[in-house]
């Protein structure tokens, strides 16, 4: 075999789509022997989708994988596994239910025979010494019990044990996440002895310093493709944050917002995350479109629903003034009543005012449906038809038209624009903007930055919490990553 | 530096060694509390009817324990894999026709219709993956089948159990009484099976981490299959224990089965999703079930209408008991 120098694992023109959405647009990629490999992106650059490539549990829809040097037709999870390749997940896998024992048993199916609760014991505990010395974790644990920080312990060491097949190259999808400052350093250096054996690693973090610090070469990924390749030494954190970000100028649409702004508009919403150390927080004004900013999944959902529940309940530390309509990101499960027409998705947020005695007036409810259909460009023949008749930009529409055509005079959107096209984005933001200028006040939350240049306030949240607080006028791209990933802050 | 790492190095501090023993003794606690509930009927059964306890009274209380802590092993394997099995009931009384019928008459075919039995729960198992049906739709409908085959073998009550079966049931040990060596050997063995053999933790597995197991390249197909086919193997053991014991045969005599074994289950401390079983405390659930059912309210003087109702009230106070205790686990 061609061993010596061949590449670990080599990827050429990799390409995925999920329905219209493309995840990798044809991406090269290769890890050699005895590298740690650090790759960075923004939420939905394709790393993940790239990385279950690697690891087997998805396959291409187009483009070659080689292993070792070897083509690999029939590429598969087991057979990464014979090949010596293993993944640790970002979502934890492992079983809650089993011990720690337990759960090593289940990555080696070589541990088998009267004595393997032992074998699988000694192995977990041997490696967990070796990673994290002083770890205080019993092989007997049920992983229910331990801490998630633990548990990102357990499994990576899992990762690292080696019964019969070999061990070559270890994908760590942002290993540190769960870990604090000491259990992280512990990984790290670990990974480099690791890397130093001539084994190698793919470091996935959002912790730019780690991967600046580690890796031996970086891959930005941006879009579903690689945008840079280089040894991590040509990088410093600026260049990785404007390759992530793409350095071009955008041209704005600022003007018109930015420009003039009534200064003591009424106060609308005031908000503070509940993970909130400072006194920070979240003002939004009469006609104000409000930003929420950052990496995906860091408090911003939360927020927007504890507003929305504050709306009717009294909370502390959040202040309503007005009634509140939600958009929801996930339509599917959150936003549409499949089994109803489209006049009645968009009407069910007004029932009050569509009803005439005790029963909802069809009239009314059809005048509403006509009213948005014109207003907001739902494509179709009749509000009457199923709202699935509609394609997914449409159905994200007849949401919206749901929020805007009720009483509320505040609006949340919960990054209601994924998997929208260009178009029917365009036409929302337009509409969005002049809704605003009408006294509407708008509370976005969007993991696309480029929707960020409809706001005229920004603010960025990390943990649960609101880290930075910009105004139209100071926000850059790079501020936000900045912020978002500000691991040197 | 990081001030969020701070704040986890001492959240990962405050885990000392004393809260993990608290979390240590609450995962005791609710893993006794099926033989506590046991304890507690046994007393209560003492009290109102002291010569109840004695070897021949504990083979009469216990008589249909084996039964039920076969058809609760059963539901547990199911359970073990995130689904319900709502035709157990049936299919016992199913396999009790066949028992009392086909494995008398002609033994061969008899032998075969119960094995090919099991290779349709077997079968089962795999619609329910493959389809991705919800097992509580496919087992209801399946409930039906074995209703009506069970009619169709025994169309009237009757039939006989074979001999050897009727000797086997009708064993008496000295001193300890026949239902109790058998309820502990069957927890223990499918102890071992279960709790013991690396297998075993690939079936856990599987209900507890679906997509972790898929991901270290173990068949969630071939486990779906195990666990109903041995869903199934311990469906025919109580379909035949039970015919040994009552003799003969009825289309009906299962159907009070399917949800004492989810109930048994749940006793022993057992969870509906997530992998949680316990084989020891599903027979201890099951024991407790039966002498709940009737000898203890029998002995309270509760009129036969109203056990039922008692029944389900001994089953809500556990339960409520069990998720109290959970709730100090969190």
């Amino acid at each position: 075999m061609p061993e010596g120098n061949a590449d670990i694992i080599r990827l050429n023109g990799a390409e995925k789509h999920f329905g219209a959405v493309r995840a990798l647009g044809g991406v090269d990629f290769h890890v050699g022997p005895g590298e740690c490999v650090g790759l960075v992106g923004h939420n939905g650059a394709g790393k993940s989708t790239l990385m279950h490539m690697v690891a087997g549990t998805l396959v291409p829809d187009s483009g070659k994988i080689g292993v070792h040097g070897d083509t690999e037709d029939n590429y598969s999870v087991s057979r990464a596994q014979q090949l010596g390749i293993r993944c640790v997940f970002q979502e934890l896998s492992l079983c809650p239910n089993l011990s720690v024992a337990e759960n090593t048993r289940i990555n080696h199916a070589s541990l088998r025979g009267l004595s393997w609760r032992r074998k699988a014991a000694d192995l977990i505990a041997a490696k967990l010494d070796e990673i994290f010395p002083g770890h205080s974790i019993s092989a007997s644990d049920i992983v229910g019990d331990l801490s998630i920080g633990r548990r990102q312990m357990v499994e990576v060491a899992r990762a690292f044990t080696v019964t019969q097949d070999r061990l070559d190259l270890v994908i760590l999808d942002e290993p540190t996440s769960s870990l604090d400052a000491h259990t992280a350093g512990q990984l790290l250096a670990f990974v480099r002895r690791f890397v130093a054996g001539g084994k190698s690693c793919i470091l996935i973090s959002h912790v730019l310093g780690e991967v600046l610090r580690n890796a031996d070469r970086i891959v930005v990924m941006r879009d579903g493709k690689v945008v840079v390749a280089d040894a991590a030494d040509a990088f410093d954190r600026d260049r990785l944050v404007t390759a992530m970000g793409g350095a071009e100028a955008r041209q704005k649409i600022a003007a018109q917002i930015a420009a003039a702004k009534p200064t003591a508009s009424p106060l609308r919403v005031r908000a503070r995350p509940a993970a909130q150390k400072d006194s920070t927080d979240l003002v939004a004004c009469a006609g104000e479109i409000i930003g929420l900013a950052g990496l995906a999944g860091h408090g911003q959902t939360d927020l927007l629903l504890a507003i929305f529940t504050a709306a009717s309940r009294a909370r502390a530390g959040i202040e309503v003034t007005a009634p509140v309509a939600l958009v929801a990101g996930d339509r599917q499960s959150d936003g549409i009543f499949p089994q109803w027409s489209i006049a009645e998705n968009i009407g069910i947020r007004s029932l009050a005012r569509l009803r005439s005695g005790v029963l909802i007036s069809p009239q009314r409810e059809a005048e509403l449906a006509a009213l948005w259909q014109k207003k907001i460009g739902i494509r179709t023949p009749d509000m009457n038809n199923n709202i699935f008749s509609l394609s997914g930009g449409n159905q994200q529409k007849a949401l919206f038209a749901r929020a805007l055509g009720s009483d509320a005079q505040i609006v949340l959107m919960d990054d209601p624009m994924r998997g929208v096209d260009i178009g029917t984005k365009l036409e929302v933001y337009d509409l969005v903007r002049e809704e605003a200028a009408r006294g509407r006040t708008f509370l976005w939350y969007t993991t696309e930055t480029e929707e960020l240049d409809n706001c005229d306030h920004i603010y960025v949240f990390k943990n649960g919490r609101i880290v930075a607080n910009l105004r139209r006028d100071e926000l850059t791209e790079e501020k936000i990553i900045q912020s978002s990933f500000g691991d040197a802050a | 530096m990081r001030p969020e790492m701070t704040a986890a190095s001492l959240d990962t501090a405050a885990r000392t060694s004393a809260e993990r023993g608290a979390l240590a003794r609450a995962r005791l606690l609710r893993g006794l509390l099926p033989a506590l509930s046991l304890a507690l009927v046994l007393l209560a059964i003492a009290w109102l009817n002291p010569r109840a306890i004695s070897y021949f009274g504990f083979s009469l209380m216990l008589n249909l324990a084996i039964p039920i802590a076969l058809a609760t092993i059963a539901q547990m394997f199911v359970i073990a894999g995130n689904e319900l099995d709502l035709s157990i009931g049936t299919f016992v009384g199913f396999v009790g026709c066949v028992t009392a019928t086909w494995l008398k008459d002609a033994p061969l075919i008899g032998a075969v219709i119960l094995l090919g039995s099991i290779g349709v729960y077997a079968l089962l198992g795999a619609l329910i993956h493959l389809r991705n049906l919800p097992s509580i739709v496919v087992t209801l409908g399946m409930s039906f089948v074995w209703q009506g085959l069970a009619i169709l073998v025994l169309p009237k009550p009757g039939g006989k159990a074979p001999d050897w079966l009727l000797g086997l049931m009708a064993f008496k040990p000295p001193f300890i009484p026949f239902p109790i060596i058998a309820a502990l050997l069957i927890g223990l063995i499918v102890h071992f099976g279960l709790m013991r053999t690396s297998y075993g933790v690939i079936l856990r597995g599987s209900g507890g981490n679906p997509a972790a197991l898929g991901r270290a390249g173990w068949s969630l197909l071939k486990t779906k299959i195990v666990l109903f086919a041995l869903a199934g193997l311990f469906g025919v053991l109580s379909g035949m224990a039970l015919i040994g014991i009552t003799t003969s045969a009825d289309a009906n005599i299962g159907n009070g089965y399917t949800l004492l074994a989810i109930a048994g289950v749940i006793l022993g401390g057992g969870e509906f999703v997530g992998g949680r079983v316990s084989p020891i405390g599903a027979v201890i659930g099951a024991l407790t079930l039966a002498l709940a059912a009737s000898p203890l309210l029998t002995f309270m003087h509760i009129p036969p209408d109203w056990q039922v109702a008692a029944n389900g009230a001994i089953l809500i106070i556990v339960l409520a008991a069990r998720v109290l205790i959970s709730r100090k686990e969190r």
